[in-house]
């Protein structure tokens, strides 16, 4: 009989195999059980469900059903909430007339854009009407779209008011237009913001880690816009740059805040398209036209209006691209099944 | 409890993964079929829930383990487990749904009205199970009835009654908690320690009204282990949005005030 821990020694063997032989027998025997997983065909490792891979890592979530209307419906909404405020604080403070009836037609087209495009996600007109049957308060959803609905109606009159007092000057149409006003500006200051209560009450990590934050993230980026529209459309008011400077500012300070974050929920923000996209649209809203509005305070006065409509343009493009960012990011949240399944 | 609470009761320790339940589901409700395409994750044909589909039976393929498949070490371990809307408690997407399409039903469950439901899609975000899904064609939401046309005659799920192995029990919630209970020493006395019972009741969600029996973690499941429902956030959103709206208004007045004096 021959040494089992002997070589093997004929030509033809396939070394290598028989080593391997040689060692599966030397573990058996060392440990009583050989730990080898067996030969893995092509393709292997195959898919594994288990506690560090989740189920064959398929996301756990849904990705959020919306369609490009929405990231443009959070544009148009905060901007035309922050134009009613705008408005109607111009007009009290007795201010800037002109600029307070560019407002109330600013706010009333963006209401019927608004409605429109929801109702364009939606399907058909109809379907917008179901939100009408109930209020609950712990839906934002129910809450946005009640509020859609009075700033609305509300902007509507404003604007009819101001269009058929210029024709026919009457002191009741003025005296309603002007309440019109003041609801629609009141209705605007939740209007502006709380499409960011609406995604951050979800169950979307990179949504709900900031559910604090993007209410005045989204509101400081629809008053960007409002006053950036305005100037772009030629009004000049003092208090349009310094609210857009205010504006660009606390943008400045949310930006810093997502690229200094380190939780693994906010990688959407940083990572990858959706993280580009995020990154463009901060600079563009923050930094940039910070910058140049501050310039602008330092230039001639030709120099100056240039400067800031510069920093205008970089607003409005910055505020569409953060809406577009943030829905992005999402759908890269809800499709990360690691999140969800930690403790 | 309410008595007629009803709930489901899913053992994956008796489940042989033979999908009885996703085809009784969609012959009773009158879905479409998924398709018969190999999705690479063990025989998990469907892979999640969706708008129409509403028992989807998970495929638990893990590595080989000793004990399992005589000693042969390529022969992997199997767990079958047939997962279903867990009708919470507290649910997410009622909360969410902005038409009150969403309703809790007079058996406990989680309804979705479909003459109601106008597809704004809040719900599918709002639901910490991915459980809900909108139908791209239709527009509306979808989700697993609970069989409520078939509770409301006095019978069974479809998926319960088409069940060979009665995996999937269905009755009284709080029968079934128990049953659960004596289930669960029954697997521990016969060795089974890894076994146990899935009911996140000390989460926001408050328990669930589909109770699960898996072997080992949960999370290769995809049941996540502290399911939240999303309401809890509404305190933060709310008063980040008094904060913003305060901003707004106070820095328009001011910014008005301010450029009257130059």
């Amino acid at each position: 009989m021959s040494d089992p821990h002997q070589r093997p020694t004929p030509e033809h063997a396939d070394w290598a195999r028989e080593n391997r032989l040689f060692e599966i027998r030397r573990e058996a025997e060392k440990k009583g059980r050989v730990e080898a997983v067996g030969i893995r065909p092509a393709g292997a490792p195959f898919p594994l469900a288990s506690p560090e891979t989740g189920y064959y890592g398929i996301p756990l979530l849904k990705k959020p059903p919306w369609k490009w209307q929405i990231p443009l419906y959070f544009f148009v909404g905060g901007a035309a909430g922050s134009t009613a405020v705008i408005g109607a604080t111009a007009r009290w403070m007795g201010r800037d007339r002109a600029l307070a009836r560019d407002c109330r037609y600013i706010a009333a087209a963006g209401t019927a854009l608004s409605t429109a495009l929801l109702v364009s996600d939606l399907g058909r007109p109809a379907r917008f009407l179901a939100m009408m049957r109930v209020f609950k308060k712990q839906s934002p959803m129910s809450v946005g779209a009640w509020t859609l609905a009075i700033f609305g109606t509300f902007s509507a009159a404003a604007a009819f008011a101001e269009m058929f007092e210029r024709s026919f000057p009457s002191l009741p149409i003025r005296v309603m237009g002007d309440l019109a006003e003041g609801v629609s500006a009141l209705a605007g200051l939740p209007f502006s913001n709380y499409t960011g209560v609406l995604i951050g009450a979800s169950v979307v990590p990179v949504w709900n880690e900031n559910v604090g934050s993007l209410p005045l993230h989204f509101g400081m980026s629809g008053l960007n816009s409002a006053v950036s529209i305005l100037e772009l459309m030629g009004h000049n008011h003092r208090a349009l740059n310094t609210l857009g400077m205010g504006a660009s500012a606390i943008e400045t300070v949310e930006g810093y805040s997502i690229e200094t974050s380190s939780k693994a929920a906010m990688d959407p923000l940083r990572r990858g398209a959706s993280g580009l996209i995020t990154r463009i649209g901060g600079v563009l809203s923050g930094p940039l036209p910070l910058a140049l509005r501050v310039a602008a305070a330092f230039a001639g006065s030709r120099r100056s209006r240039k400067l800031r409509k510069a920093a205008a343009a970089s607003s409005i493009a910055g505020s569409m691209l953060t809406r577009i960012a943030w829905l992005r990011a999402g759908h890269v949240s809800a499709a990360n099944w690691r999140l969800p399944l930690e403790g | 409890m309410n008595p007629t609470t009803t709930a489901f009761l899913t053992d994956s320790t008796l489940c042989i993964g033979c999908k009885a339940c996703e085809v009784a589901c969609k012959e009773w409700n009158g879905l479409s079929g998924d398709g018969l395409n190999w999705s690479g994750h063990s025989y998990d044909n469907t892979g999640g829930f969706g708008h129409s589909t509403w028992r989807h039976v998970k495929f638990v393929e893990g590595s080989p383990q000793p004990g399992f498949g005589g000693n042969a070490a390529e022969h992997f371990s199997w767990e079958f487990s047939s997962d279903v809307c867990k009708h919470c408690e507290v649910a997410g997407c009622l909360e969410a749904c902005p038409t009150g399409s969403i309703v809790r039903t007079e058996f406990g469950g989680v309804f979705i009205q479909p003459d109601v439901c106008n597809g704004c899609g809040y719900c599918v975000v709002a639901c910490p199970f991915g459980v809900v899904e909108r139908d791209r064609q239709d527009g509306r939401v979808f989700k697993c009835t609970f069989c409520y046309d078939r509770q409301k005659v006095g019978l069974e799920p479809a998926c319960a009654k088409a069940c060979p192995t009665e995996s999937i029990k269905f009755g009284r919630l709080d029968i079934l908690q128990l049953d659960a209970r004596e289930r669960l020493k029954e697997l521990k006395s016969r060795g089974m320690h890894d076994a146990q019972v899935y009911d996140p009741q000390d989460t926001s969600v408050e328990g669930i009204h589909a109770l699960f029996i898996v072997r080992g973690d949960p999370s290769q499941y995809n049941l996540p282990p502290k399911p939240e429902v999303p309401t809890t956030y509404l305190k933060a959103g709310w008063t980040g949005s008094a904060v913003a709206a305060g901003i707004l208004l106070f820095g328009s007045i001011l910014a008005f005030l301010g450029s009257a004096r130059q």
